[in-house]
């Protein structure tokens, strides 16, 4: 990576000259911070990036990186990156989005995303609320959330954005934490080198309309305590002492096993060929288990944009046809 | 018909010269009659005449048989001189079943011939069309030069030996009909005998069932007596050159595909299906060896963000819809305006509100895509005035959209999309060439500018992801001129939507001159846009004929309009727009020139008949006359 056409990147790099607008102390920074050391050790090249997002505070996230950026309109950042990756698949196309952003308005074409394989890198920005138009609950808000727009609390059941990653046939599906830097750094590289759809969905602290939504697990005390980190291979422990695990029964409900029982913890497999495990995880509860975070799924199958680009080529291949033969065509007559 | 004059020559019974004849063939959705109508076209086009269609046909795929709901139709005329629609009232209609009948025979001239199928005239299918009595014996026929075939018994006989079943073969006795058609209009059977070979060459068996049901057809009406006269339509002086029959959605395709080409920019369609725009989906994604892409997107949104995104990494997007569509797309369309990127959005319209009437034609989009965004947000709007002359708009898109980076809006309508016409081919060498070109790659150390313009066309730079050193960020947020960058600044915003308007008004001094049909000055300029051009010409010529000073033109360009407009307006006592809405280009005309243009309004779902359009022209001449007097 360190030839004349591909320079060492440095963190530095990536920053652009405009002036970060989200309020002191916001959860986007630390996630700004992790992509650009993430792309730094990957080597992006500034000019073969495109970040692509949609509107709300985290889709400010373009204009604070020195690639190619566009903030486009509200939820349909998936389809306007769809468009750039079939045209362009040597191009590397990120998409930034918020829970309200991916989850609400554009839902349709962030599983239509996952359904084609489309090879796409997600930042899914969950602070579980409308940042952007200054706090109402948003599909991810747990249901009884009292904010301008539900003053007796919301009726809504919550998306698990995992779950419905999971669901619409997601290839990649992860989850990161703000606060979490090397955490997150690891698995933005992770989801870099999947060829197919990569989502990330990082919990992100919205310190002005939902402060503190994830600090019962997130917070240096706690974080020990509450936190499953998932890691390939490598049975589903947690607590300071590892002293504690998740297993599953015939249904694939979540139990938590300790003592004896602890070699009974399920082995984690992020490639495994059944969702059910990771659909298990991203479901449990959030109060009665602890919360995992790192990869919950992993399978490589081709890409959409491979896909369409190889019927293009064989069609190339096998017929040619010259703009006059294809006027000139079915049945014609002479006039003299 | 008008006969002019009658020999035998040649043909064992009487054989008629007529200079124009119009058919409708009517059925249920399942007896086959645009398939009747198509063949009966291209056999037409073949032998030299000009010919006009206009397939009319239910939204239900399969309404219940021999309802009325469930009729299909679909209207040919074909003639010895230069037609420019497909007719007001046939002169031949062929009715395959009391439902048919009861829906077409209204609009059949008086003295028609009626080619009826008296086979399923029991009591339930009289019921089934709504007819109380059998209107062959109430006396509902007379003053019709009627011809009673039972086509289901005539196309079993002929199929008796067919390896086809017994319902297979009932279904050929549409071709049944095409061949006494063809042996009353005097046409060969060869390319039809050449084209149903093609279309069923897997199935010999229904190849051959077809053809023996048309030639026995054709024997069938050489032999009995009901017939006694077959006429002859002699082919039309065309220009010279090498004709096609097209259809519109077919022709604005090959002017996209063409553009493409010449311009070396990759096509990228996204599209989501919608009736009458869904054939341009399937048209494009027959030619991915020609290196279009096309992408079935999860909504008409996603088609035309997807398109947006293509054209921001260097394709040509492109966007195929219909009205509904169109509402879906709008927020979309801004964000192009915005980003100042070359974007084509095509419109088949249909007739609305909402779902409408999904296979009727009409024209009433057009202030929707003129004004129907948020803000300020301006677009060029072009349109397309018969099938061939989609090619044109097509093209004519493409070199807009990219020597200017705006959105393109084609509008294009039903009438347009599945009527066809011969099309005198371009030769593609002599297309005018389309030069596009990206921003090439930056220097080290030097900031790329987004929005630093052409000075002339106001154009920014197209700048390829992929390029070294043009790392920039674009979006909806408004930004400064010139760096790109948000801002928010007063001035700028005021200079910016300026910009974005000036950008698409100095389109117009990249136009030719109006032309028009008659003189540039008289007493009455008709002016079209859209499908309503055929019978506007036709109406305009009639009146020329009769004396009056009546010229007409046609707008391709909606937005912005021709810089001659005003002046030729000026130049007739009075301008009557008829248009398939309640007036919105003449809304526009009369908002922007002051002009008291008179607005022709008809929203039933059809395309204006040349008879109406000529009553109304002389009402209006009438009334100048009064106001002279006075
Ligand atoms: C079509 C449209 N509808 C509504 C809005 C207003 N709006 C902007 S951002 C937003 C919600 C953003 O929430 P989220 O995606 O969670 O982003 P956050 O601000 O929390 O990062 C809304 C409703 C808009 N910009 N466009
Ligand atoms: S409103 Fe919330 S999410 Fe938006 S910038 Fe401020 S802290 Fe961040
Ligand atoms: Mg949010």
């Amino acid at each position: 990576m360190t030839s004349v056409d591909r320079p060492v990147m440095q963190k530095k790099d990536y920053k652009t000259d405009q002036d970060v607008r989200w309020c002191p102390g916001c959860g986007d920074y630390s996630i700004l911070n992790a992509v650009q050391n993430a792309f730094a050790k990957m080597g992006k090249q500034l000019h073969e990036t495109v970040i692509i997002s949609g509107i709300g505070c985290s889709s400010r996230f373009p204009y604070y990186m020195e690639t190619f950026g566009f903030h486009t309109i509200h939820g349909r950042a998936p389809a306007i990156a769809t468009g750039v990756k079939i045209s362009n698949p040597a191009l590397d196309v990120w998409v930034v989005t918020g829970d309200g952003d991916a989850m609400s308005i554009g839902g349709n074409h962030f599983i239509h995303a996952m359904r084609r394989n489309i090879g796409l890198k997600i930042l899914l920005f969950n602070n579980r609320i409308y940042g952007l138009t200054k706090g109402q609950f948003s599909p991810t808000s747990e249901q009884g959330k009292v904010t301008k727009s539900s003053p007796l609390g919301s009726v809504d059941y919550p998306f698990s954005p995992i779950a419905l990653t999971l669901g619409a046939g997601g290839t990649f599906v992860a989850r990161g934490v703000d606060v979490f830097g090397a955490h997150l750094e690891e698995i933005v590289i992770k989801a870099n080198a999947h060829s197919g759809t990569a989502v990330v969905e990082i919990y992100q602290n919205c310190n002005i309309f939902n402060d503190g939504a994830f600090k019962g697990f997130s917070e240096k005390e706690v974080r020990d305590a509450r936190i499953l980190y998932l890691e390939h291979q490598k049975p589903l422990l947690w607590g300071p002492n590892k002293d504690q695990g998740i297993a599953f029964d015939a249904q694939f409900r979540p139990y938590i096993v300790t003592g004896a029982d602890l070699g009974k913890a399920y082995v984690w497999d992020e490639t495994a060929e059944t969702p059910a495990p990771a659909m298990a995880l991203a479901t449990m509860s959030e109060t009665e288990f602890p919360v995992p975070v790192g990869v919950f799924r992993r399978r490589e199958k081709p890409t959409f944009e491979a896909g369409v680009q190889a019927q293009v080529t064989a069609a190339k291949s096998k017929k040619k046809e010259s703009l006059r033969d294809l006027l000139y065509a079915g049945e014609i007559w002479d006039v003299k | 018909m008008h006969t002019s004059n009658t020999s035998t020559t040649g043909h064992e019974k009487g054989l008629q010269d007529l200079d124009q004849v119009v058919i409708r063939f009517a059925g249920d959705s399942g007896d086959g009659m645009q398939l009747t109508g198509d063949q009966f076209t291209r056999t037409t086009a073949l032998m030299g005449n000009d010919i006009a269609t206009f397939p009319d046909f239910p939204a239900e795929i399969r309404a219940p048989a021999g309802t009325l709901p469930g009729v299909s139709a679909f209207q040919l005329r074909f003639s010895s001189f230069d037609i420019h629609t497909p007719g007001d009232a046939p002169d031949v209609l062929v009715a395959m079943n009391p439902a048919a009948l009861k829906v077409h025979l209204k609009e059949l001239k008086k003295d028609g011939i009626l080619l009826l199928n008296t086979a399923s005239f029991s009591a339930l299918d009289l019921k089934k069309a709504k007819y109380d009595k059998d209107p062959r014996t109430d006396g509902t026929l007379l003053g019709y030069r009627l011809i009673e075939v039972d086509l289901e018994a005539r196309t079993q006989e002929a199929l008796v030996n067919s390896a086809l079943d017994n319902r297979d073969r009932e279904r050929c006795k549409n071709m049944y009909a095409l061949g006494i058609l063809y042996w009353m209009f005097h046409r060969e059977m060869a390319p039809t005998e050449k084209s149903i070979a093609q279309k069923f060459g897997k199935k010999p068996d229904l190849v051959d069932a077809n053809l023996t049901a048309m030639k026995a057809g054709y024997a069938y009406a050489e032999t009995v007596e009901i017939f006694q006269t077959a006429y002859r339509v002699l082919p039309a002086p065309m220009k010279p050159g090498t004709y096609r029959n097209i259809m519109g959605n077919q022709s604005l395709c090959l002017g996209l595909v063409a553009a493409a080409q010449k311009s070396g920019l990759q096509l990228f369609l996204g599209s989501y299906p919608i009736t009458p725009a869904s054939d341009i989906l399937h048209q494009l994604s027959t030619y991915k060896h020609l290196g279009v892409i096309t992408f079935q997107a999860e909504d008409e949104i996603a088609a035309v963000a997807a398109a947006i995104g293509a054209s921001y990494s260097g394709c040509l997007g492109l966007t195929s819809t219909s009205g509904p569509g169109i509402c879906l797309k709008s927020e979309a369309i801004g964000l192009a305006v915005m980003a100042e990127l070359p974007l084509i959005v095509l419109n088949v319209q249909r007739a609305g509100p909402s779902t409408g009437m999904p296979t009727k034609t009409q024209q009433a989009d057009l202030l929707q895509v003129m004004y129907g965004r948020n803000g300020e947000s301006p677009v060029c709007v072009i349109s397309a005035s018969t099938p061939a002359d989609a090619f044109e708009v097509g093209y004519e898109a493409v070199r807009i959209a990219t020597k200017y980076m705006v959105p393109v809006v084609v509008l294009s309508d039903g009438f347009i999309a599945n009527g066809s016409e011969p099309w005198l081919l371009p030769d593609p060498e002599t297309l005018p060439p389309i030069t596009v070109s990206f921003a090439p790659a930056g220097k080290p150390g030097e900031k790329f500018m987004p929005y630093a313009r052409n000075p002339e066309t106001l154009a920014r730079p197209w700048a390829r992801p992929g390029t070294k050193g043009l790392v920039h960020r674009i979006g909806g947020l408004e930004k400064q001129d010139v760096t790109g960058n948000i801002c928010y600044d007063a001035d700028n915003h005021q200079h910016m939507i300026e910009t974005r308007a000036k950008k698409v008004a100095n389109i117009a001094n990249d136009l030719p001159p109006t032309a028009t049909i008659g003189d540039r000055t008289g007493d009455l300029l008709v002016l079209g846009w859209g499908s309503p051009r055929g019978a506007i010409t036709a109406a305009t010529q009639r009146l020329t004929q009769q004396g009056h000073k009546v010229s007409c033109a046609f707008l391709r360009h909606l937005n912005p309009l021709p810089n001659d407009l005003l002046a030729l307006m000026r130049g007739f006592k009075k301008v009557v727009l008829p248009e398939l809405n309640s007036g919105q280009l003449a809304m526009m005309l009369r908002a922007k020139y002051l002009i008291d243009v008179q607005s022709f309004s008809q929203v039933n779902g059809q395309p204006f008949k040349t008879d109406d359009i000529e009553a109304f022209l002389k009402t209006v001449l009438a009334g100048m006359k009064k106001e002279v007097r006075q």
